[in-house]
């Protein structure tokens, strides 16, 4: 394999382990206060296709008018990609809302929940795509400013002809959409909020004893939705990165199992911010790797099959699990309702 | 929370429950522009008004009391077997061996074959995930979530490289030998006369039934049943009076899988009759609202295998004859297991502020 086959892979390991990312610290706000959330995948779809079709939507108006009134300003306050942004992280809300409503406030299963709500969001997605532009629950294609378009970081035209350093700063590092960038500005940021804030503290706190923040007069309940509503907003971008940065609109299922990997790196990195990118980018190289079988073959000199390759991260994340690679403990009051004594 | 009457508890909640799924799956209807009666009549056309229909109704109702019964197992052990769908597909592989390279010389005997084959592999497949929280303590959420991945990845390369026959695009194996045909509902005396055409409801829905008789039996007859509901209901408590987790985490997990994985004699051998890839279709997760819905009581699933099989053959016909897509089955699926089994509690507050407005007899034990 030579270098620039290596960048190649690399690049788009970081393409894709921007969902994967995105989801993975989404459900760390959501688990580190107590909440389990397997529905990250749902989540993910909700956003993922109310992006795609808001973008599309919003592209392809001219003008539009309330009641006779024109408000064309307000579509052109922010191009279509910004719109399907803001649509995204809606659509993925709601079920963040659902969800903790069922946790939360009734108290349910939390598990039950997020299966509920992931075969909610895989049905709806495609019965709205479909209701909206008939072309086979897909949306339609997105160009121009309805997509996230890569962005050229300075000087990567530059230093791209300097030896090693230039070319990967000019294949890896840039030419990627500013969702990517802002993925991983999340990372160090939820590392701050929930170390080095007081909102964080208290975050944590719920999520391994929930009566003694209770007792220390803090809403318990409060702090759950706000943590629930966070991993909604999070969840939500990456569905938009999915269908209008990574891919251009929105396709049925089209995230694939991405939320149980996110899931999987979350264990894997034992539910802290920093060891969850570098989870995510290893289980993005192996999705970047299931893309390239040649090159797999051409390195190990066995043929590796393709669903040996696309199955590494459960396999890991199981070895993860049983323990042989460091314990994986959850947070201690995960999955469990708080009830206020009386 | 004040407690309600014992018919309420098992009749009136989940006929709650399941009516606030409709009320809502009816708004979906009618949000995306489509007549929501209009939907119900085809789907009772297409499931339950001719002999065909019921052909397909009962075909899929076989699959879903399997692996409606596997999660209850499981739940009663307090473990939640979210891996179904995997184990099913390891049950196919476990037919498509047993069907494919021993020859048998009557269909009865490759049943009882096919069957054996079809729980041991779903039972592998739900062993390792139940050692790891017997042993080690892992989440058997997560894991079972993982295995059903790599069930999938594993299956996909097993048609694709190994068991594809030489010469044949599609990853399938051959198609099985004719011994290993299972007689349909058609093929039998008496009930030829209802299904005068070929139906893929088969003779396993019968196993299916049986299957359940001995769930109850087991659950709730057995020493094995008792401790493994005592163990669902207090772990600590179960510990205390000797009995042992290991034990009880394995021997309900193996049953769990294996009963997961014996749906594969229903859609692999009774149906397709060679192995395809993701032959469970969903099925496996669909065995979570049919417990839930059944209130995890072998009487309820069957009820509850029934009503989503008559979802499936219905949705299936919305996607034929309709503009609806055939995806509005996967919303009522997530609706009803909202709504039976997330929102329980919800529901049941509802209920008690009802009850409490009609104070009929005034009951001295009550508070």
């Amino acid at each position: 394999m030579d270098y620039s086959t290596l960048l190649q892979i690399l690049d788009s390991t970081v393409r894709l382990a921007t969902p994967l990312l995105l989801a993975c610290l989404a459900g760390l706000f959501s688990e580190r206060a107590g909440i389990f959330d397997i529905g990250l995948e749902g989540k993910m779809l909700a956003g993922a296709m109310a992006s795609g079709a808001v973008s599309a939507l919003v592209a392809a108006s001219v003008a539009w008018t309330v009641w006779g009134v024109d408000i064309t300003w307000l579509r052109n306050l922010m191009p279509p990609m910004m719109w399907g942004l803001v649509a995204g992280v809606l659509a993925a809300l709601v079920f963040a809302l659902i969800h903790g409503v069922t946790s939360i406030t009734f108290r349910g299963n939390q598990l039950i929940s997020g299966v509920a709500l992931n075969f909610l969001a895989a049905g709806m997605t495609v019965l709205v795509a479909q209701r909206l532009f008939q072309q086979g629950s897909r949306t339609p294609a997105l160009d121009g400013n309805a997509r996230f378009q890569p962005i050229d970081l300075p000087f990567a035209d530059a230093v791209k002809d300097v030896p090693v350093i230039g070319s990967a700063y000019a294949e890896v590092i840039s030419g990627h959409s500013i969702l990517v960038y802002a993925a991983f500005a999340v990372v160090p940021l939820s590392w701050w909020v929930l170390n080095r804030t007081r909102f964080g503290l208290r975050l944590r706190a719920v999520g391994e004893n929930p009566a003694a923040v209770d007792t220390a007069g803090v809403s318990v309940v409060r702090l759950r939705y706000q943590a629930v509503l966070i991993t909604g907003v999070l969840c939500g971008i990456a569905g938009v990165y999915m269908s209008t940065a990574l891919q251009a609109g929105f396709g049925k299922d089209m995230t694939a199992g991405r939320g149980y990997i996110a899931l999987a790196a979350l264990i894997f990195a034992k539910w802290r911010p920093v060891q969850a990118m570098w989870a995510c980018l290893l289980f993005g190289f192996f999705q970047a790797l299931s893309f390239r079988p040649d090159v797999v073959e051409a390195v190990v000199q066995v043929k590796v099959p393709v669903p040996f390759l696309t199955a590494l991260p459960y396999i890991l994340t199981v070895f993860v699990l049983a323990g042989f690679i460091g314990k994986a403990i959850p947070p201690r009051a995960g999955g469990q309702p708080y009830v206020k004594e009386r | 929370m004040e407690r309600l009457p014992r018919w309420a508890d098992v009749a009136l909640v989940p006929f709650v429950s399941l009516m606030l799924a409709a009320f809502v799956a009816a708004l979906v209807l009618l949000a995306i522009g489509q007549d929501p009666w209009e939907a119900i009549t085809v789907m009772v056309q297409g499931s339950l008004m001719t002999a065909n229909g019921w052909g397909y109704t009962l075909y899929y109702t076989t699959s879903f009391i399997f692996t409606g019964l596997a999660v209850t197992v499981a739940f009663h052990a307090g473990l939640f077997n979210i891996g179904g769908e995997g184990q099913a597909l390891l049950g196919g592989l476990g037919v498509a061996m047993v069907c494919l390279f021993i020859p048998w010389p009557h269909w009865s005997l490759a049943l009882i074959g096919a069957a054996t084959g079809a729980a041991l592999f779903g039972a592998a497949w739900a062993a390792i995930p139940a050692y790891l929280q017997a042993k080690r303590g892992s989440h058997i959420v997560i894991t079972t979530i993982m295995f059903n991945y790599i069930g999938g990845s594993l299956m996909t390369f097993l048609l694709v490289d190994v068991l594809r026959p030489q010469g044949k695009m599609d990853p399938a194996t051959a198609e099985f030998p004719a011994a290993t045909h299972l007689p349909s509902l058609a093929d039998m005396p008496g009930l030829n006369l209802f299904f005068t055409r070929d139906v893929p409801a088969n003779v396993t829905l019968f196993i299916a039934l049986a299957a359940a008789v001995a769930v109850w039996a087991l659950l709730w007859r057995t020493r094995l049943g008792y401790q493994i509901r005592a163990f669902g209901k207090s772990e600590a408590a179960a510990r205390y009076a000797g009995i042992n987790a290991t034990k009880i985490i394995m021997v309900a997990m193996l049953i769990s899988g294996g009963l997961a994985g014996l749906m594969a004699i229903n859609n692999v051998m009774g149906d397709a009759e060679r192995l395809l890839g993701n032959s469970a279709s969903g099925a496996g997760f669909i065995g979570i609202a049919v417990a839930l819905m059944g209130r995890n009581h072998p009487i309820g699933i069957v009820l509850a295998a029934l009503l989503f099989g008559f979802l499936y053959q219905g949705g299936a016909e919305l996607g034929m004859w309709t503009s609806i897509p055939i995806e509005m089955r996967i919303v009522v699926q997530g609706l009803v297991i909202l709504f039976t089994g997330a929102l329980d509690v919800m529901v049941r507050m509802l209920l008690v502020r009802i009850f409490a407005l009609f104070p009929k007899a005034p009951r001295a034990e009550a508070a």
